[in-house]
């Protein structure tokens, strides 16, 4: 089974503090649309150094989901993107879909 | 404390803030989404503590700790492990923390921190005590002003409307009061443990029960002014 995102690093650092897991996800619902279109848009563009960049921030956001193998994955896929490798970008764009999607269901 | 964290990610700050809330004494008095606003913001206010982000576009976390001058103590926040082992090579570098922050390990950091200004605090002290060593105090006897350094005095004693000052080599009995030469003395040596008493902690030679040994003298400790004598002591 896929690797499905959830709310458990959240909670934890909430210690029960419904007022700051609102206002979190509120920001992660920000910050993620636009990490993710500023990503696909340097890599059309081919500018991978700075698609490297977006992935090391959105790699942050996937621990904070619980995605602990999408987060490995994002380490690797930094790594080769300095290096001018791009093969890990389907898999990567997959974990990216279903991070969008739990973002717009727990909307 | 007070402390400012640095990071251009929304999501991160709003973490280590959280975070934060779990050091009672710790207020975060600001954040930036960049360190150059940082530094400007350092130019004229002080803090005790910055959690740093080392990646950040244009000016980094790296790139700030090269430029500051004297900076605070730092932790560093990143989600890239490799520049922890060329961190520690800071000596204002206190931890290291790997995003995403788990509360367990902050825990761990706030201990660290702790250490660490528990370190400063007393490096603080020593050295306060350390300049007081050559300052001195004039005392008037029969008309002589007499120089006393007070890192040679070991303690006053209230005399009805005179005090004895004890130092190494001699008594002075000077007409005076204890508050009056409290209020000459430095804080960082001197301590009153009883309301006849004033005492130069530094000398002490041992504490017993409810007194206090400074070379042969034995000077009683009143139960209000204890706790403060043993909040000065770097207990083991």
């Amino acid at each position: 089974m896929t690797e499905q995102p959830n709310l458990d690093y959240i909670k934890e650092i909430s210690g029960g503090n419904e007022d700051f897991e609102k206002k979190f996800l509120t920001i992660i619902q920000t910050e993620f649309p636009k990490e993710k279109s500023d990503y696909i848009e340097n890599l059309e563009r081919s500018d991978l150094e700075e698609s490297a960049k977006i992935v090391h921030k959105i790699k942050h956001k996937l621990g904070i989901l619980g995605l602990t193998g999408g987060y490995k994955l994002a380490v690797k896929y930094e790594e080769d993107l300095k290096h001018g490798d791009t093969k890990l970008k389907e898999e990567f764009y997959q974990i990216l879909q279903s991070v969008e999607e739990f973002i717009l269901k727990i909307a | 404390m007070r402390c400012i964290i640095v990071d251009d990610e929304v999501s991160a700050r709003a973490i280590v803030l959280e975070l934060c809330k779990t050091i009672p004494d710790l207020e975060v008095v600001a954040e930036f989404p960049n360190a150059l606003e940082a530094l400007k913001f350092l130019k004229h206010t002080q803090v005790d503590l910055i959690f740093l982000d080392i990646h950040m576009p244009k000016f980094t976390g790296v790139d700030f700790i090269e430029t500051a001058k004297d900076p605070p103590k730092i932790v560093l926040t990143t989600s890239d492990k490799n520049f922890a082992i060329e961190a520690y090579g800071y000596d204002f570098v206190i931890d290291y923390l790997v995003k995403p922050i788990t509360a367990e390990r902050f825990q761990t950091c706030k201990a660290r921190l702790e250490r660490a200004f528990q370190t400063s605090k007393l490096e603080h002290v020593e050295n306060s005590i350390a300049q007081t060593e050559d300052e001195d105090l004039y005392i008037n006897i029969d008309r002589r002003l007499i120089k006393l350094k007070f890192g040679e005095i070991q303690l006053i004693e209230a005399q009805g409307d005179y005090i004895e000052i004890q130092t190494q080599q001699k008594r002075y009995r000077v007409h005076s009061t204890l508050k009056k030469i409290k209020e000459k003395l430095p804080e960082s040596r001197f301590l009153q443990i009883h309301r006849s008493f004033i005492i130069n902690f530094t000398q002490i030679i041992d504490i017993q029960d409810n007194s206090v040994l400074i070379e042969r003298n034995v000077i009683p400790i009143s139960r209000s002014n204890r706790p403060e004598l043993m909040q000065r002591l770097n207990l083991l």
